[in-house]
């Protein structure tokens, strides 16, 4: 048995030999385009299939949950970071010029309160760790609400988070309100996975700004804010265009703040009289 | 075998043009729909596309002696999994806002074919070197592809580019509307169609 096989990478002839041929006597092929074959073990076996796949998924395994550990109080600051900003942003605090969020965020924010359904404040700090995407899987009574008191310019604001479904996924949002609780000072809203172009133009200022200035309630009563097909007008409550093309995404905003806010309705109440 | 020899050349260059992977071997037109409504997630697909292709083909290049061949395609996919996942936690990490827009996106480039179809057709064969060279050229002429279709349909569609406004303010009064259309996914298979029924034309040995 020869030393060494070389197998010709053009035509996938096959040279016993100690070294590669010159030319491939098959088709003409230099030395370089030669490959030696490596004899090892088999590395078809069964035995050697079955370690290999194991020692494969022990290494990625290891590798995943080091990259995952040494990454992971970075990742949680940003999502901390993020929501400070995203409610930032409902305060109409125009984040990309801002250097230094989180301490813009310890500036406005004054309270991060824990509402119940009726209006109570069950604890003056902790809001901000409660995330609504739970509390909404829960019964309205056991709820807790998240209420932001801000101050921006002089004035309280209140900020409330909402939490809905779009069209392909969740989509949320942070409405902020002047001390009437009635009108809108500014919004935010995100979505996980809308149509880009259609459903996901919610995030863009064409669709916020008109929020501005209008009304939740009317004569002491909650109305929300409808979000009607553009065109259209809305005779009960006060009313923004929806997107174009983003009707189911549309509804649902529509569906997010007659929810999200209404919940809210008991603490407004009392506030008010 | 030089760095740059003649044929390392030919692995970077035919995947651009001549046998592009998504107008000549019609493979990763799924994300190609996705992610080509606007050009900004368009550019960062591409992008990250490169990137794991180049990486998993120089990996698998690297251990393809080894792979028993009865499990190779497992241990690709498991290579390429992992990678997406560390590509996309780093993102997380240190890119919060970009890995915010692309969302599912980065995920799912564990099932881009281009990927499995470098690795099978050239890293299970190639050296590192021409590997790398290889996946570079091929993530760039599925960049490029996805650049040039969300070009059009971002500045057909919403009239902007990157997010800029391109198509003045007075071309709307004068009549001129968005095309709602562009911003639907089969418009991405129309003008994919068109680009290939374009370098078909002019390449006659294709």
């Amino acid at each position: 048995m020869a030393a060494k096989e070389f197998k010709c990478k053009v035509c996938g002839y096959i040279h016993k030999g100690d070294k590669a041929p010159d030319v491939c006597p098959v088709c003409g092929a230099p030395a370089s385009e030669f490959e030696e074959i490596k004899k090892g073990f088999d590395t078809n076996g069964n035995a050697y299939t079955i370690i290999y796949a194991s020692i494969v998924v022990i290494v990625v395994a290891f590798l995943l949950a080091f990259v995952s550990g040494a990454l992971k109080s970075k990742q949680d600051e940003n999502v901390v970071l993020d929501k400070k900003k995203q409610i930032l942003s409902s305060l109409n605090v125009d984040i990309k010029s801002c250097a230094d969020p989180a301490a813009e965020y310890a500036k406005c924010v004054k309270g991060e309160w824990i509402l119940n359904c009726y209006g109570d404040v069950v604890d003056s700090t902790g809001g901000f760790a409660i995330e609504v995407s739970k509390e909404n899987s829960k019964p309205l009574e056991e709820r807790q609400l998240p209420l932001y008191v801000c101050e921006k310019d002089g004035a309280v604001k209140y900020v409330v988070p909402v939490r809905g479904a779009g069209l392909w996924g969740p989509i949320w949002g942070y409405i902020s309100l002047d001390s009437d609780m009635s009108t809108v000072f500014g919004v935010y809203f995100s979505h996980e996975s809308e149509t880009p172009g259609l459903g996901a133009e919610i995030t863009q200022p064409k669709f916020k700004e008109p929020f501005k200035g209008k009304h939740i309630s009317r004569n002491g009563e909650f109305t929300s804010i409808e979000v009607v097909k553009p065109g259209k007008t809305f005779e009960d409550a006060d009313y923004v265009d929806g997107v174009s093309g983003g009707t189911m995404t549309s509804q649902g905003v529509n569906a997010m703040l007659k929810q999200g806010i209404g919940q809210y309705v008991g603490f407004f109440n009392k506030e008010v009289k | 075998m030089g760095l740059f020899s003649k044929k390392s050349k030919e692995v970077f260059v035919t995947p651009l043009l001549g046998n592009n992977p998504v107008t000549m071997q019609i493979l990763g037109i799924c994300s190609a729909l996705a992610v080509t409504a606007k050009l900004e997630p368009a550019l960062v697909m591409g992008i990250s596309v490169t990137i794991i292709v180049a990486l998993s083909n120089v990996v698998i290049s690297l251990m393809r002696n080894t792979i028993p061949s009865r499990i190779r395609i497992i241990v690709q996919l498991v290579v390429v999994a992992a990678l997406v996942t560390i590509v996309s936690q780093v993102l997380k990490a240190f890119a919060y806002d970009v890995s915010v827009q692309l969302s599912v996106y980065v995920g799912l480039i564990i099932t881009n074919c281009i990927l499995m179809g470098r690795l099978e057709a050239f890293a299970m064969g190639n050296s590192p070197w021409d590997s790398l060279l290889d996946g570079l050229g091929n993530g760039f002429g599925y960049a490029m592809i996805l650049v040039i279709v969300a070009f059009i349909r971002e500045l057909l569609g919403s009239g902007t580019l990157l997010g800029f406004t391109i198509i003045p303010q007075c071309a709307y009064e004068a009549g001129y509307l968005n095309n709602g259309l562009m911003l639907m996914p089969p418009m991405a298979l129309i003008i994919i169609g068109c680009i290939i029924w374009v370098q078909r034309s002019k390449n006659p040995e294709l």
